[in-house]
């Protein structure tokens, strides 16, 4: 008897790697939806530096047009990096972190169900805040299309490389600074494929191939970058 | 055990003991070190008094005798650097993770070397000390993966953790190295190519480039030698708890 309802509940229970992905996902969207102050303060951050730009060096519009890909682009960056320490912060604290380690399920989707969901709450609210900014920083309408395809095929990637400084550093006190010295030479490449596609899409030149070069990059990272995570995370956790 | 033997070699698994790593580097540590003091002798001074002038450049071209040989070992040492760690990841090997850890120092100094000496170079030839180049960005962006993996050695306590943690480090710069190599190539270009390539014969007469060459060897024993000298340290600093490392101290 006790067999078959083992059986039934295990049946029952079966965590499929996509309902895994699917529980761990929601999760995370609800702790952060919960908690919306870690929401609101990189989207402000995106727009306070945005800000200092016009402030700091020149509020000129044709100079203003000239940086604004490259200022959203940095800004988008900087703001993801400031997110990126929370990310397995609290569940590292929590005992979470060790538990999920300890479980059977692969770590693999775990991890990259928990990196979509911090996409989810910074990325892509970046993305859509974006062409507020590039109207604050006289960015040309045509620029719009591909600041915003830009920035959605390659804050993604920003996320996933910068959840490996995040796995690295969770054990330690000090992350917060060692997490940019670790991810910010990391981010270069999406940087200058990111700002070359809206460039691109400015002057009127096909911008698919930096957009391809961001997807191939992508790619690689959901492919990778997961691992690299899950080991980092095993090393900081056993450590 | 018999399967194993027959793709890796002996030495590889003996490497696995500090006491006999530390032995053998003794051994072949004067040997290197002759032929690093011999070849860079040799190769500066058939540099500097004897390879000819080049004709657009004049003499400013000889720190390319320097730069050079510095820039590729920059590369090779972030390669070993990786290379090892990842033995220390997936054999467990202490020796290894001491390799990888003194390679970092010694790759951040190199490639600091490389820009400094670019620098100087730029100045006559561009007219610039620093332009925004893909080659000059890139040494710069390797400068700060080294900078990186120092930086998170240093802030871990436990010399294991470290270890194992700036290993994985180097293994993702590893992955991104030839991704932003291409990518600082595309963006913007103003350095010539490269020197030596595999397939080609070099485009600068033999009296040029043979000095240079002798000048990369003898910067590769030299690498080879002051690894070894930071290893052995590294060795005796972690095993000095170790009986063969206090009857070593006893004797001296």
């Amino acid at each position: 008897m006790g067999q078959i309802v083992t059986k039934e509940e295990s049946s029952e229970l079966e965590t499929t790697v996509s309902g895994l992905f699917w529980a761990v996902l929601k999760r995370d969207l609800m702790l952060a939806y919960r908690k919306k102050s870690d929401l609101f303060n990189p989207l402000v951050f995106f727009l306070m530096v945005a800000t200092l730009f016009p402030l700091g060096v020149s509020p000129e519009p044709t100079f203003l047009a000239e940086v604004a890909p490259g200022v959203v682009w940095v800004a988008a960056l900087l703001a993801t990096l400031l997110s990126m320490d929370s990310l397995f912060r609290s569940d590292f604290e929590d005992g979470t972190l060790e538990q999920t380690l300890l479980s059977p399920q692969p770590l693999f989707f775990v991890v990259l169900a928990k990196v979509l969901a911090h996409w989810m709450m910074s990325g892509l609210p970046l993305t859509l805040l974006a062409p507020l900014l590039g109207v604050m920083l006289f960015l040309p309408g045509e620029g719009m299309t591909g600041l915003m395809l830009s920035l959605l095929l390659g804050t993604p990637t920003l996320s996933l490389v910068g959840a490996i400084g995040a796995a690295l550093t969770v054990g330690l006190r000090k992350g917060g600074v060692l997490i940019s010295l670790l991810v910010l030479p990391l981010y270069i490449p999406v940087l200058i494929f990111g700002t070359s596609a809206v460039q691109a899409a400015i002057t009127g030149l096909p911008l698919g191939g930096f957009l391809g070069l961001l997807g191939a990059m992508l790619a690689l990272g959901v492919v990778m970058a997961p691992l690299a995570i899950g080991a980092a995370l095993r090393i900081s956790v056993s450590g | 055990m018999s399967e194993k033997k027959k793709w890796m070699p002996r030495w590889f698994y003996q490497l696995a003991s500090p006491r006999w790593s530390y032995n053998i580097m003794g051994k072949l540590l004067p040997g290197f070190a002759i032929a690093a003091a011999l070849l860079l002798i040799a190769g500066t001074i058939w540099a500097l008094l004897f390879a000819p002038e080049d004709y657009q450049q004049g003499n400013s071209f000889r720190i390319i005798y320097i730069h050079v040989p510095s820039a590729i070992l920059a590369q090779s040492c972030y390669m070993l650097m990786a290379i090892a760690g990842a033995v220390g990841l997936i054999w467990k090997m202490k020796v290894a993770d001491m390799v990888a850890k003194s390679c970092a120092p010694i790759g951040a100094s190199i490639a600091i070397l490389a820009l400094a000496t670019g620098a100087i170079w730029g100045k006559p030839t561009w007219g610039s000390w620093w332009v925004w180049d893909a080659r000059l960005t890139s040494m710069l962006i390797l400068l700060f993966l080294y900078l990186g993996v120092i930086a998170l050695h240093s802030a871990i306590e436990s010399e294991v953790t470290a270890a194992k943690s700036s290993a994985v480090l180097a293994l993702v710069g590893l992955v991104n190295i030839p991704i932003i190599k291409y990518s600082v190539d595309w963006w913007n270009t103003l350095h010539q190519p490269a020197t030596f390539k595999l397939t080609e014969k070099p485009a600068m007469p033999a009296e040029m480039w043979v000095p240079l060459l002798v000048m990369v060897i003898g910067f590769y024993c030299f690498f080879a030698v002051s690894l070894m000298m930071r290893t052995r340290n590294e060795i005796l600093y972690r095993e000095r708890r170790a009986s063969w490392v206090k009857e070593l101290v006893e004797q001296k």
